[in-house]
Formats: C-alpha cells, sequence, structure tokens
C-alpha cells in the first residue's frame, strides 16, 4: 500500500509538470501580448517594452518556463498583473469558497442520485423508472446557466426564502449548490440504476434472496453497498467535470471562488493568475483521482494494492 | 419533496439582505471584480470613477458635465507661450492619514506615473513635459519640467504647447498620492489606498465586496452626500436586476441586461428608473488605410456608404445614434453641419466599379467576441455583401482583435466594438492622437486603420497650440475643419455614438445628469443623494 501510494503521488508530480508546462506554451503561443494589454491604449512603444522587461516577457519560452518552476518551488505563483498582488493570495481569498460549493454540490447530486438510481432500479419498468430516467435526462442536459437563473428567480425573487445570490451563510449556499447538484444527480442516478441491475442478478444476491432473507435487507446490506462501488469512485473522477460547472455556477450566483476568478484573468490575459488557477484545479483533480483509488479497497476488501 | 426541504432550511436560517446599513447608504453592483485603486495603474471604467472618488486631481470637471474647473488648485496661470503652467494649491487639504498635501506630492505623482517601474498605463499623458523622456529613460533623477517653487505652488513646463494639458491634470494618472504611503505599501498601495478624495476605503473583501465610507475632512464643503457606498462585486446582471427591483440595490453597475432593457422601457414603473445620457464613444470600423485594395481611397468611400447604421443601432436596442463622423455629439469640435457619407448602395458600387472593382473583393472583418458584437459584425458583413465585398468575420477575444490591429498590414477591418475609444478626457485631440495619428504609427499602435494625413497631422498640431481659453472657439474650427479632412480620407466608417443608460433604485435623487455624467462611470458617486425615507 504505502508502495502504491508513493507511486501515484510521483506520477502525479509527474503530471502536474506536464501540465503546467503545456498551460504554459499555450499561453506563449496566445497571439496577445500581456505588456500591451497592462500599458493600455495611451502607452508609447517604449513603455511597453519597458513593461515587457520588467515581467521578463522577452526571455525565451524555455528560460521563462524555468524561472516559473524555480519561483513555483517555492510557493511562489508570481504577482496578478491587473491586481497587483500576490496570485497566491487572490487563490486563497477565494478557493475556500470553491471548495464549500464543491461539497455542497457532491451532497446534493448523490443526495439526488442514489436514491433516485436505487428507487428506478428495484421498480425497474415502472412508471417511477421511468420518470426517474427522463428526471436524469433533463437534469444532465438543463444549461446551469438557465437552471440557476431560474431557481433564483423563483425562489428568490417571487418567493423570497433565498438570497439573490452572493456568500456569508448556509442560505446562500443552498441554490448554487443545487444547481451544481441536479446535472451530477441525473448522471449518477443512471450510474446507480445500471449499477444495482448489474449486481441484482449476481449469484450472492440470489443466495440471499434464497436464505429468505427480508428484501429490504437484501436490498440495502447487499445490493446497494456493492452497487455504491462504482459511484464513489465517480465522485473522485467527478472533480474535473465539476470545475467546469463550477466556472457557470459561480458566475450566476456570485460565488466568490476561483472559477470566477480564472473567467476574468483569462479576458485580460494575466498570465500568473491563469497559471495558478489552472495549477489548483489539475491539483483538486489529481487529488480526486487518487482518493478513488484508496477509497476502493475499503469498501470492496477484494480490492488490494500490491506494494 | 426536496424542495420543501430546502425552503424549511433557508426559513431557519436568518436572513442576510432586508436591512440596508445606515441612512445614506448606496449599494451599487458589478459582474467583475474591481482591480487595483491605485491612480497611477487603475484603467478600466469600473476602477476609474472610484479612484475618482479617493484620489484628487488638481483639476476636475464640473459635476455632470465636461467643463474643466480647478480643484486641488485654488488657481492657475497660463504662461503667454502657452507652454508653462503654475499651480496655486488650496490651503489645508490632507490626505486620509492626516498630513497636509505640499507642492511636492504633485511632481512626485506625476513622476512616480512616468516611472517605468510604476508600470502606469497613464505615462504616455505625461510624455511632452520637459525632460519626462529622459527620466522615465533612467538619464535623470528628476523631471526637469516639474518645478516645485514654495509649499504649495507647483509648475509645469512643456516640449510644445498642448491645449489639453489641463485635461491630464484632471485624469486620474495625475491624481495626487502620499509618498510615504506609497513606499510603506509598495504593491500593496492599490489594496489600501490612501488619498484625499470625498471617500476613504473602509474595508474590501476580494471577490465580493468593496465599501467605501465618508472622509469627514473632504476639502469640499457638503460632500459626499452618501455616508457610505456598498459596491458588490461578481453579481451577474440579470440577478442585479431582480436585486434591484426587489430593494437591495441602488445602481446597476453593468446597466441594465440587454434582454430585460424593452420590459424596462415599456414598463412605465421601471422607465422612471433609467437616466438617459450622452457618452464620449463613437464605434467605428477601421478601414486599414496600408492593405489593398483599402489604399484606393475611391473603395474606403463606398465603404463608407453600404452601411445601414439605423439597422445596426435597432440591435443594440436604439441604445445608440447612427455616427456620421468621429467625434461624438457631446465632445467640444463636434461639427454638427457635417452630413457624412450617404447609405447609398448604388453609388458604392459605382464607386467600387471605378477603383477597379467591379465585382466586389474579399476581404476580413475582426471583431470583438462578446455579445452584441458578433450580431453587429454579421449585420456589416451582410451590408457589405450587399455591395459585392465579401467578409470574412473572424470574432475573436478582445486581447486577440487588439494585437491583430497593432500589427502592420494584419486587420484589413476591425468593428471597435467592446475596444471602441471613450474617451480618456473630453477634448477633440484625444480622439486624434492615440487612434488616427501618424505620431501613434508604431507596432501596437490603437491607429487600426493605419492611417496618416501630414496635412491633418500639423492642423491639429496647431490647434493643439491655441491654449489660451480665448481662442477655444478658434481651436473648435480647426478640428471641425481637421476632422473633416479625415472623413474625406474615410479610414474609419463611423457607425453610432453609443448612449448610456442607468438604472437606479427610487431610493437615490439627485439631477439626472449626475447618473450619466460622462466623467464618472456608472454615477458621479460624491454628487449623488438619497431620498429621505
Amino acid at each position: 500500500m504505502g508502495g502504491y501510494l508513493l507511486r501515484r503521488l510521483l506520477q502525479s508530480v509527474v503530471i502536474l509538470l506536464g501540465i503546467t508546462l503545456i498551460t504554459f506554451a499555450l499561453l506563449y503561443l496566445l497571439p496577445a501580448d500581456p505588456a500591451r494589454m497592462i500599458a493600455g491604449r495611451s502607452a508609447t512603444a517604449e513603455t511597453v517594452m519597458q513593461i515587457r522587461a520588467e515581467l521578463g516577457l522577452n526571455e525565451s519560452l524555455p528560460v521563462q518556463y524555468a524561472r516559473y518552476l524555480a519561483r513555483l518551488a517555492h510557493g511562489d505563483l508570481g504577482r496578478s498583473y491587473a491586481q497587483k498582488i500576490e496570485v497566491t493570495e487572490l487563490l486563497s481569498s477565494r478557493i475556500g469558497a470553491t471548495f464549500l460549493l464543491m461539497l455542497g454540490g457532491i451532497f446534493f447530486e448523490l443526495l439526488i442520485g442514489i436514491p433516485a438510481g436505487i428507487l428506478a432500479a428495484v421498480r425497474r419498468r415502472t412508471a417511477a423508472d421511468q420518470s426517474v430516467m427522463v428526471g436524469a435526462f433533463l437534469g444532465v442536459s438543463a444549461p446551469q446557466f438557465v437552471v440557476g437563473l431560474l431557481l433564483l428567480y423563483i425562489l428568490a425573487y417571487k418567493v423570497p426564502v433565498f438570497p439573490l445570490g452572493g456568500f456569508g451563510s448556509l442560505t446562500h449556499l443552498i441554490l448554487p449548490a443545487f444547481t451544481l447538484g441536479i446535472a451530477g444527480g441525473g448522471w449518477y442516478a443512471r450510474v446507480m440504476r445500471s449499477s444495482m441491475l448489474d449486481v441484482i442478478h449476481r449469484d450472492f444476491v440470489r443466495t440471499a434472496w434464497a436464505k429468505g432473507l427480508s428484501g429490504s435487507r437484501v436490498i440495502w446490506k447487499h445490493t446497494v453497498r456493492n452497487a455504491l462501488l462504482p459511484v464513489v469512485s465517480m465522485v473522485g473522477l467527478d472533480i474535473g467535470t465539476f470545475m467546469g460547472g463550477v466556472v457557470v455556477v459561480e458566475s450566476v450566483f456570485g460565488w466568490p471562488g476561483i472559477g470566477q476568478l480564472a473567467w476574468q484573468a483569462i479576458q485580460i490575459v494575466d498570465i500568473p493568475v491563469i497559471m495558478g488557477v489552472v495549477m489548483v484545479s489539475a491539483i483538486a483533480i489529481v487529488l480526486g483521482n487518487l482518493l478513488a483509488d484508496l477509497v476502493y479497497p475499503l469498501l470492496d476488501p477484494k480490492i488490494r494494492y500490491g506494494g | 419533496m426536496l424542495v420543501v426541504v430546502l425552503v424549511a432550511i433557508a426559513l431557519v436560517t436568518p436572513p442576510l439582505w432586508g436591512q440596508s446599513s445606515g441612512r445614506t447608504s448606496m449599494v451599487v453592483t458589478f459582474k467583475d471584480d474591481i482591480s487595483t485603486l491605485d491612480p497611477a495603474i487603475g484603467y478600466d471604467w469600473q476602477n476609474w470613477s472610484i479612484i475618482k472618488s479617493l484620489f484628487d486631481g488638481l483639476m476636475d470637471y464640473e459635476p455632470g458635465t465636461t467643463k474643466l474647473v480647478p480643484h486641488l488648485a485654488q488657481s492657475y496661470t497660463v504662461s503667454a507661450d502657452g507652454k508653462t503652467y503654475t499651480f496655486k494649491l488650496r490651503p489645508g487639504i490632507k490626505f486620509t492619514n492626516g498630513r497636509t498635501v505640499v507642492a511636492r506630492d504633485v511632481k512626485y505623482s506625476v513622476e512616480r506615473v512616468l516611472n517605468p517601474k510604476t508600470q502606469s498605463p497613464g505615462a504616455g499623458f505625461f510624455g511632452n513635459i520637459r525632460g519626462a523622456a529622459a527620466f522615465s529613460a533612467g538619464k535623470a533623477k528628476e523631471v526637469s519640467g516639474i518645478r516645485v517653487i514654495d509649499r504649495s505652488t507647483v509648475a509645469f513646463s512643456l516640449d510644445k504647447a498642448n491645449a489639453a494639458f489641463l485635461h491630464t491634470m484632471a485624469i486620474n494618472f495625475s491624481h495626487v498620492v502620499p509618498r510615504e504611503e506609497v513606499q510603506r505599501l509598495g504593491a500593496q498601495f492599490g489594496h489600501k489606498p490612501v488619498g484625499t478624495g470625498a471617500f476613504r476605503l473602509r474595508e474590501w473583501v476580494l471577490g465580493q465586496r468593496l465599501v467605501l465610507e465618508r472622509n469627514p475632512n473632504y476639502f469640499l464643503r457638503g460632500r459626499p452626500y452618501l455616508d457610505r457606498i456598498t459596491f458588490q462585486v461578481g453579481v451577474e446582471p440579470n440577478v442585479a436586476f431582480l436585486r434591484l427591483q426587489r430593494g437591495q440595490v441602488d445602481v446597476l453597475g453593468d446597466g441594465i441586461p440587454p434582454a430585460q432593457f424593452a420590459r424596462v422601457m415599456s414598463d412605465s414603473k421601471l422607465s422612471r428608473l433609467v437616466a438617459v445620457g450622452d457618452q464620449l464613444q463613437t464605434g467605428y470600423v477601421t478601414i486599414n488605410t496600408q492593405v489593398p485594395p483599402f489604399t484606393d481611397v475611391r473603395v474606403r468611400r463606398a465603404l463608407n456608404m453600404a452601411i445601414d447604421k439605423q439597422r445596426i443601432v435597432r440591435i443594440i436596442n436604439n441604445r445608440a445614434v447612427p455616427a456620421k463622423q468621429v467625434l461624438p455629439p457631446l465632445m467640444p469640435g463636434y461639427d454638427r453641419e457635417y452630413a457624412g457619407y450617404p447609405f447609398d448602395r448604388e453609388q458604392a458600387k459605382q464607386l467600387l466599379a471605378e477603383a477597379g472593382h467591379p465585382n466586389g473583393f474579399s476581404t476580413v472583418l475582426y471583431a470583438n467576441n462578446t455579445d452584441p458584437n458578433p450580431r453587429i459584425a454579421q449585420a456589416i458583413q451582410q451590408d457589405l455583401a450587399a455591395i459585392g465585398v465579401k467578409a470574412e468575420l473572424k470574432t475573436l477575444a478582445q486581447s486577440t482583435v487588439i494585437e491583430a490591429g497593432g500589427t502592420k498590414g494584419q486587420a484589413p477591418l476591425i468593428w471597435s466594438g467592446g475596444m471602441a475609444w471613450i474617451a480618456d478626457y473630453p477634448d477633440a485631440n484625444n480622439f486624434y492622437w492615440p487612434i488616427l495619428s501618424c505620431a501613434a504609427l508604431t507596432p501596437g499602435t490603437w491607429n487600426w486603420a493605419w492611417y496618416c494625413n501630414q496635412t491633418v497631422e500639423k492642423m491639429v498640431e496647431e490647434a493643439d497650440a491655441l491654449v489660451q481659453s480665448s481662442q477655444a472657439s478658434a481651436r473648435e474650427a480647426k478640428f471641425r475643419e481637421a476632422y473633416r479632412m479625415i472623413m474625406n480620407d474615410a479610414p474609419w466608417i463611423p457607425i453610432f455614438h453609443e448612449k448610456r443608460y442607468t438604472m437606479r433604485s427610487a431610493r437615490m435623487s439627485g439631477q439626472v445628469a449626475l447618473f450619466v455624467d460622462p466623467i464618472h462611470i456608472p454615477v458621479h458617486y460624491d454628487e449623488v443623494k438619497r431620498t429621505s425615507q
């Protein structure tokens, strides 16, 4: 186990390095000059040159990348071109909000998806099954932007139960987390359903029925527990998809997370901020994958990682 | 079921909204974060007027107008040759750290902008102060043209006369900052600003809100009217609109959401809350005068006759007036008699035929990819197709379009929307030097038409030498003539001048002009009031 973990961690570091290199190269190839964006429209050519020199943008890509890595090794992500403050400060002021939103989103997607999936599987080929599947389809395909605005309009404007977006208390979290959860919930309902159906026909379930165990005991102890396995591993893998949804949901609800930050930084080619957000998202995704793999054996003792 | 649970949770948690903080406060919403509040650096439409409420310049404008008045300066004199300006400071003005403003602070603040280490986008405005170039290049320790005469007197000497110089003493980049605070705070100064303004910073939570509170020692008596302004950031414009109707917000910083505009204007209760005004803006298509076939003036004129500007104005809900010339109507020097090119497809086709393109030609039109610009660019594309000009559309990120425009020989046509020129200061030369002059033609230029006419250049130089206030009307006449010559060369297709529509809550009061102030966007924070409740 320890050896496995070490190997996976090393792999993660290589992946992260690869991601920084690709992002860096892409930003470098972008036909836009950050020095010119900073200098503004009234700047003379000399001013732009001076700013470019100040930022070290005259160096070749490998030199700039090496410098970036050297600073990264010291935990220095650079300074935002627009805000003129440390990227680490910008990120740390926002990362908590994104984390909270993701937790809320995961909570709702499981809360919606798992019971719906179980219901659909147990009542297979009934009206209940079909409505769950249609609902799941709608949930997955509805654009989060529209869902978010609709929820705000109904539950915050027409019937003012929730605040109209913003950040600060549990009530602020519910609607954005729910919006995030709807799409995931639809997805999990389908996965849970097929996973349940897969398990329901296994020999050990048949044996359980044959032993004369009660229906609920068979469903909950034998079927659900085993069917949950692929779902749990998906939560880890899901973090990547979540990052995309977070950008949209954060902007609809005015949630002060890193999705908003990324969107604004891209508009103005604020390279240090873009790099920082990419770095944080990549770390989250890599950790999510790692966690999924580590949780697996806890749920299914048959899976063990050799040293 | 789930909804019931959600509602139940919501009901037991205490609401955060509903109670406003104090009698004279105002809430403004913005979608984007507010970037730095350092007057040497801030240069976007959001932080521009917030900075104006935190800092002051030697000059300012009468609220709601474009009329220059002395501000930190009590008085000023201009030498006969127009090259030296001497300012006398008002006595006893204090920074919010308690120190009195002296002439040395003025010199320091402008030198700080000219210092390349500051990375100020405003350095170009002060390039014609004597000795500025040597200072920027590191060849001099100070700018020789800025002289501190005594504690409260400072003089600026220029290389050549510049009638717009007083405007450059009113723009944010010359606003006065205290050296000791800048040095103490370093890069943090933009987030912990210390100035002389009507307000001071109370709280700034990144990504959430910025709160200003009244500066009790502000030197203009009775100002500001408000005790507090809260800027909520990260608010989606549609959500901001809902908040305003719920009474939680006073001013929509990003304006009325386009999708709601027609509804607002047709609803008598909502349209009462809208203030309409002109702004110093022109939306235009640049025609690259160095890229064939646009090297031929007949082709450029033909394009000017091909565009149905009324239709484009309808695309943006009639929030603009069609443009015939470079300058917007609010700008001194705007030519009320000039008729511009007619919308006449037959004449346009005839001109193209004369220029040797009876069957038209193919070209490329660049545009910003944010709404409504792609829709406007498509309308232009269709209008061009009607006279046989097949324009391929490239809708790209703003920074990419700016880069293409500033690269010699690259972008034949650019629709300027989303990057269009809004004046830095209300003077006719601000629409010439950066975007139409020969002097601006360096790589990275904003003169995307790559236009250069030495005769016009000379005329504008002559106009800029008419610095005395008695020469103002002669100067305007000269600009009218220069801009007519420019339109004759047709480097642009002027499309429209946008109007400003600001929506404010019924709680706000004050003259309409303050809510569509041409200098302070979205509203003049120091001057607006709240109705008593």
